[in-house]
């Protein structure tokens, strides 16, 4: 509670050059290690938030300050994108090295800090594979490591897991949170599932659409996150307090279409 | 290893041969057969024009026997290897100006559209008329005649490359784009890393067909200019065999130049294999 804001977003708005309005003031502010998710049906503009923090896109109002500079500016994030994006003529070795490539480090350099990140995500074995050898959990792993390879402050997540089947996700979910934690990682994690949001997030940030708007900011329980707790009646009955407040962001339109 | 295991086991298990695994031995008789059934398709079909020559006594004015066309080959091997390479030349300098001209002007489309806008009509207009139109023009104003059949050459063997490139290059994932973006890339990383990789395959499209207009263009141009200049290509001695009528010698030199579009494409497909093979999808065979 008494750590300074790492992220902050005040009156961003975001209007596309064909005239969508995709974002209406939009404030919020991250602190440093917070696991926070947007959670909201598509086009609430959640993606397009993230990938104004990550300086991939600009606001048309407003600020967005990370890490105490404008966003884009500050270095030190890494981007998951929803599919693993990874570059097909390369090695798993080479596609996690990309990061430090292209930051002039040599091969030899980057070595052990692209095994240490092949490690945390248990691909150590599969360097040397290329990714159409890969399973699309494994293939969103190396993503993972790509992302960790330059040890970020902060990591950006846009519906990682979305093309996933129910048990990779699982485990990801868990791979994910162990990295938090591990790490001292701020993840940002854009997703439509309030079940994975309630399972990862200390906080959920529930938007709505047309406009995209912050509609609902809500702390989650604290404790400990595992297989358990998924069939706790805890986790049953935050699930459906989340999934209220998204179903009030919804007109009958949302629903019934 | 395996002896000394047969040996301790006195029961007769014969230790599987590699020749036995079914999958294995059902592999190798598809590479046989995919050499063995053209290698006789084209034998029969040999033989049977040789004996329909021979049977219905056609003169050789007219048809000639595939044997007498073997024994013209020989005979006037040292005048057509010249022609060859004379032909060789032509089109493997057309092709690798072709790559560097269209690959530079590709890149530069790629990086400018309004580049690309003016310069594109250009290039279709070059690429629609056909190269038998524009080469008399061409061979008027080009007093050297080996340059004039090379840019008649260039000119067929160019766009594809400089249409595949500019795809090519644009080609590449926007999300690893952003990618590149977010990680702060500089244009010539971004170039080297993604671009590049990403055009490969459409380079590689392009580079197939291009070894083969290049020939074309060599070909056809030595036809138009054949008349004019004194060259010793080999469409030049298939013009010239035909106004003496020696049509042995016409179709010793047609099979040279069938010979060289067949190696032509043997070089371009392994080349592609080499450098695609390990990772792109054309390239990749499946296991089934």
């Amino acid at each position: 509670m008494t750590q300074p804001a790492q992220i902050t977003l005040s009156h961003v708005e975001k209007r596309f050059g064909n005239g969508t309005l995709a974002l209406r003031d939009m404030n919020l502010s991250i602190r440093e290690g917070e696991f926070v998710s947007f959670l909201g049906p598509s086009g609430c503009g959640k993606s397009t938030a993230l990938r104004m923090i990550a300086g991939l896109l600009e606001p048309s109002g407003g600020t967005i300050t990370v890490n105490g500079r404008e966003a884009g500016d500050g270095g030190d994030v890494s981007f998951v994108f929803q599919d693993a994006t990874l570059m097909p003529w390369a090695t798993v070795f080479d596609n996690v090295m990309l990061p430090l490539k292209l930051r002039g480090l040599g091969r030899a350099e980057a070595r052990a800090q692209v095994e240490e990140a092949l490690g945390m995500v248990g691909l150590t074995k599969f360097a040397s594979s290329y990714p159409r050898e890969l399973s699309g959990g494994m293939k969103m792993r190396v993503s993972i490591a790509r992302a960790m390879v330059t040890k970020p402050r902060l990591l950006l997540m846009d519906e990682p897991f979305a093309a996933l089947d129910e048990m990779t996700r699982f485990k990801l979910n868990n791979d994910v949170l162990e990295l938090w934690r591990k790490q001292g990682l701020t993840v940002v994690f854009v997703t439509h599932s309030v079940f994975e949001s309630v399972y990862l997030s200390s906080r959920v940030v529930v938007m709505g659409s047309r406009p995209g708007r912050v509609v609902h900011d809500l702390p989650m329980p604290e404790g400990p996150r595992d297989e358990h707790y998924r069939t706790t009646a805890r986790y049953a009955e935050t699930c459906r307090i989340v999934t209220e407040a998204l179903e009030g962001t919804m007109d009958h339109v949302d629903i019934n279409h | 290893m395996s002896t000394s295991t047969t040996e301790s086991m006195p029961v007769a298990i014969t230790p599987t041969a590699p020749s036995a695994d079914p999958a294995l031995r059902r592999a190798r008789q598809e590479r046989r057969l995919r050499l063995l059934l053209p290698v006789c398709a084209i034998s029969f079909a040999l033989l049977m024009w040789e004996f329909l020559v021979w049977y219905n006594e056609v003169p050789h004015y007219l048809i000639p026997a595939p044997s007498l066309i073997a024994r013209t080959l020989v005979e006037n091997f040292g005048s057509l290897m010249g022609s060859a390479w004379f032909t060789v030349k032509l089109t493997l300098m057309s092709l690798a100006l072709a790559i560097s001209g269209g690959v530079a002007l590709g890149m530069i489309f790629a990086l400018s559209r309004p580049i690309e806008m003016s310069l594109f009509p250009f290039a279709v207009i070059l690429q629609v008329t056909p190269i038998v139109a524009i080469a008399p023009l061409i061979l008027i104003y080009v007093p050297d005649t080996f340059w004039a059949l090379l840019i008649c050459a260039w000119i067929v063997a160019f766009f594809p490359i400089l249409s595949n490139t500019a795809i090519g290059l644009r080609s590449a994932d926007h999300n690893l784009r952003d990618l590149f973006t977010l990680y702060r890339a500089t244009p010539l990383q971004r170039l080297r890393y993604l671009l590049i990789p990403s055009a490969l395959p459409y380079f590689m499209a392009a580079l197939k067909i291009a070894g083969g207009l290049a020939l074309i263009g060599a070909v056809v141009a030595e036809f138009v200019a054949g008349t004019a200049g004194q060259n010793t290509g080999l469409a030049s001695r298939i013009l010239e065999s035909s106004f003496r009528n020696e049509i042995p010698l016409m179709f010793a030199a047609l099979f040279l130049v069938s010979a060289l579009g067949i190696v032509i494409f043997l070089v371009t497909s392994w080349l592609s294999t080499a450098v695609l093979g390990h990772w792109h999808e054309s390239e990749i065979k499946r296991t089934r």
